[in-house]
C-alpha cells in the first residue's frame, strides 16, 4: 500500500507514467534513434543521417504542391484481373482498405508556388508500386491531358516494377507511358521526374528514365535489375553504394540530388526557369 | 497446325538445341545483308546484331537479338543479353533507317536485357526506355517478330511496332516464369505452374492485343523444317512490309501508338 501511494506520488511529480516513453523512430540507416515526433516534423527524414524515408502518396503531395490546389484525376479507377491471377482481387481490396488509395499512383493538377502543374505521385505501399493496368493508364492519361494543355508534369517515382500479377499486360504499360511521354516531349511539354525510394525495374525502363530534368532524393535506391539478381549473376557481394542515388549521379543518368526539405522550392524554381509561371489551372 | 502445345511444352521447344536463330534466318529471307557494327558512343553489343538488307528488291534494316548456336556462339552473344550499347546500337540504326525511309524489322530473341554491374553504370534502364519512347514515333513502319523468348524489358525495347508477329511457339512474358514463381512464391521450382498462369503464348498475346499475327511452325518446331518456317517468316513480310509502307506516315503512327495505348484491364 505504501509502494502505491508513492507510484501515484512518483506519477504526479513527473507528470507521466514511469513506463512511458515517447515514441521513438529507429533509423533502418544509422540505425540511431530519434523521437518520431521528430522525424515526423523533418517529413519523415532521419534527424541523425539524413535517411529519406518513404513518403504515401498523399503526404507527398501535401509537402510539395500548394494547400488545396489538388485536384485528384481518375480517383476511382481500379484494376481488373487479366491474368485471372489467383487471390490478386483480394490481395487489391485488403490494400485499398489500408493504404485509403485504389492503385499505386495518384495523379492531378495541382500548382507549386502558383505553377501550374500536373503531378503523379507513385505510392510504393500499394504492392510495392508497382506498374499494372491503372498505373500505366492513368500515366498515360497525366501526360495526355498536359499535352492538350500545355502543361509541365512532374512525376515523384516509387515502384519496384512491373506488377507481376498483370503478366504481359504490365509490360506493356512501359510502352504506354513512356509512349505518352514522347508526345508530350515533342509537343514542348516540360518533365521532371523526380526519383524516389525505390525507382527500378519497368519503372525504371520506361517514364521514370525519360524526364527533362531527373531529380533524385538523397541515396534512395535507383536501377533496372535487382541487387540480388545482379549478385546472383555475377556471384559476389555489390558495394554498399551500388545503385544509390549517388551512385547514378555519378554515372549521369541523374541530374540533381535534392533534399526533401528543398524538393517544392527547386521544383518550383525549374518549372519558373521554363516560363510556367503564376496562372489560374 | 498440330494440337496446340501447352505454354510449358512450348517454353521446352523454344529452348531445345537447334531451334534456329537469326543467323540461320538472314540468308534465308533476305538478300544483300550488310552488318553494321556499334553504338557511337561505347561499343558494339554482340547480343544484337543489325544492318541493311533487301526484302524482295526493297531495302530494308534489320535489327535483331541473337542466340547462340554453340557455347562458343552464346559467349559471344551472351546469350542473347544485351548491354545498354545494345539497344543504342539498336536505336541508332532505326533513326537510320528514318532517314532513308527504310521500314525496319525487329526480331525479338531474348531471356532479357542483362543484369550486371556494367549494364547498371551505363544505364539499362535508360537505354530501354528510350529506345521504346522514340520507337513509338520512329517515322517509318516498324514490324517485330518474336523467334522464340521474348523476355521482358530486354524484348520491348525491340518490340514498339505497327504490327508484331508471333512464332507459333514463341512466348512473350514480363519475366521468365522460374522468375515469376521466385518472385512471386519465393520458389522457383514451380516454373511449370507459372508458366501456365502466365499467358505467355501466341494465342495469348493475340488475345492480349499485344501480337496481330502468328506464323505457323513446321510440324514439331521450327528446328524440323529451317526452309519452311524461313518461307513462313518471309511470306508476312512480304505481305506486311508493302502493306505498312503505302500508310501515310502520321496515320501510322497514331494506329501505332493507339495499339499500346488500349491494352489494360480496368474499371472506373
Amino acid at each position: 500500500m505504501f509502494e502505491d501511494f508513492f507510484d501515484v506520488v512518483k506519477k504526479r511529480f513527473n507528470g507521466s507514467d514511469d513506463d512511458y516513453k515517447p515514441p521513438m523512430f529507429k533509423c533502418p540507416r544509422c540505425q540511431d534513434t530519434s523521437p518520431l515526433s521528430k522525424y515526423e516534423e523533418l517529413h519523415r527524414v532521419c534527424p541523425k543521417c539524413n535517411y529519406h524515408g518513404r513518403l504515401s502518396s498523399k503526404e507527398r503531395i501535401a509537402i510539395t504542391v500548394d494547400k488545396e490546389s489538388f485536384k485528384e484525376f481518375d480517383k476511382d479507377m481500379k484494376s481488373l484481373n487479366p491474368l485471372d491471377f489467383p487471390e490478386y482481387d483480394e490481395k487489391q481490396q485488403e490494400l485499398r482498405d489500408s493504404t485509403e488509395v485504389n492503385d499505386a499512383i495518384v495523379t492531378g493538377t495541382a500548382t507549386i508556388k502558383g505553377s501550374p502543374v500536373v503531378i503523379g505521385v507513385m505510392d510504393s505501399r500499394y504492392m510495392m508500386g508497382s506498374m499494372g493496368s491503372v498505373v500505366g493508364e492513368k500515366i498515360a492519361r497525366a501526360f495526355e491531358y498536359a499535352t492538350e494543355n500545355g502543361m509541365p508534369v512532374v512525376m515523384f517515382t516509387a515502384s519496384g516494377g512491373a506488377r507481376m500479377q498483370e503478366g504481359i499486360v504490365s509490360l506493356m504499360q512501359m510502352a504506354k507511358t513512356s509512349g505518352a511521354v514522347k508526345l508530350h516531349n515533342d509537343a514542348g511539354g516540360l518533365y521532371i521526374a523526380v526519383m524516389t525510394d525505390p525507382t527500378t525495374g519497368g519503372v525504371t525502363a520506361s517514364f521514370a528514365s525519360l524526364g527533362d530534368i531527373i531529380i533524385a532524393e538523397p541515396k534512395v535506391l535507383i536501377g533496372f535489375a535487382g541487387r540480388r539478381v545482379i549478385e546472383g549473376t555475377i556471384k559476389q557481394r555489390l558495394p554498399e553504394d551500388f545503385q544509390l542515388a549517388e551512385f547514378m549521379h555519378e554515372k549521369g543518368f541523374v541530374d540533381m540530388i535534392v533534399e526533401r526539405k528543398k524538393m517544392r522550392s527547386v521544383l518550383s524554381h525549374l518549372l519558373k526557369l521554363h516560363g510556367y509561371d503564376r496562372k489560374e489551372v | 497446325m498440330e494440337e496446340k502445345r501447352t505454354a510449358w511444352e512450348r517454353l521446352q521447344l523454344i529452348h531445345t538445341k537447334g531451334r534456329p536463330t537469326i543467323r540461320d534466318y538472314i540468308p534465308l529471307i533476305f538478300t544483300d545483308f550488310y552488318e553494321m557494327h556499334g553504338d557511337r558512343l561505347f561499343g558494339d553489343d554482340r547480343a544484337i546484331i543489325g544492318g541493311i538488307a533487301r526484302l524482295d528488291n526493297r531495302p530494308v534494316t534489320i535489327i535483331a537479338e541473337v542466340k547462340g548456336r554453340d557455347i562458343n556462339e552464346n559467349k559471344a552473344c551472351n546469350f542473347a543479353m544485351p548491354h545498354p550499347e545494345g539497344y543504342r546500337k539498336a536505336l541508332r540504326l532505326a533513326k537510320q533507317a528514318e532517314k532513308f525511309h527504310r521500314p525496319v524489322i525487329c526480331f525479338i530473341d531474348t531471356p532479357g536485357a542483362f543484369c550486371g554491374v556494367a549494364a547498371e553504370e551505363r544505364g539499362q534502364g535508360e537505354a530501354i526506355a528510350k529506345n521504346i519512347a522514340e520507337f513509338m514515333t520512329l517515322r517509318t513502319p516498324v514490324i517485330s517478330i518474336v523467334l522464340g523468348e521474348g523476355g521482358s524489358g530486354g524484348a520491348l525495347a525491340l518490340g514498339v511496332c505497327d504490327e508484331l508477329a508471333m512464332l507459333e511457339n514463341a512466348e512473350y512474358s514480363v519475366l521468365s516464369p522460374r522468375g515469376f514463381a521466385s518472385i512471386l512464391w519465393k520458389d522457383a521450382s514451380r516454373e511449370e505452374e507459372a508458366s501456365g498462369i502466365m499467358r505467355i503464348t501466341a494465342e495469348d498475346m493475340v488475345e492480349l492485343g499485344v501480337a496481330e499475327a502468328i506464323i505457323e511452325e513446321p510440324l514439331g518446331g521450327a528446328h524440323n523444317d529451317l526452309d519452311k518456317i524461313s518461307e513462313n517468316i518471309k511470306e508476312y513480310l512480304s505481305q506486311k512490309i508493302p502493306e505498312k509502307c503505302q500508310k501515310d506516315i502520321d496515320v501510322l503512327l497514331k494506329e501505332r501508338y493507339t495499339k499500346f495505348r488500349k491494352i489494360g484491364a480496368f474499371t472506373e
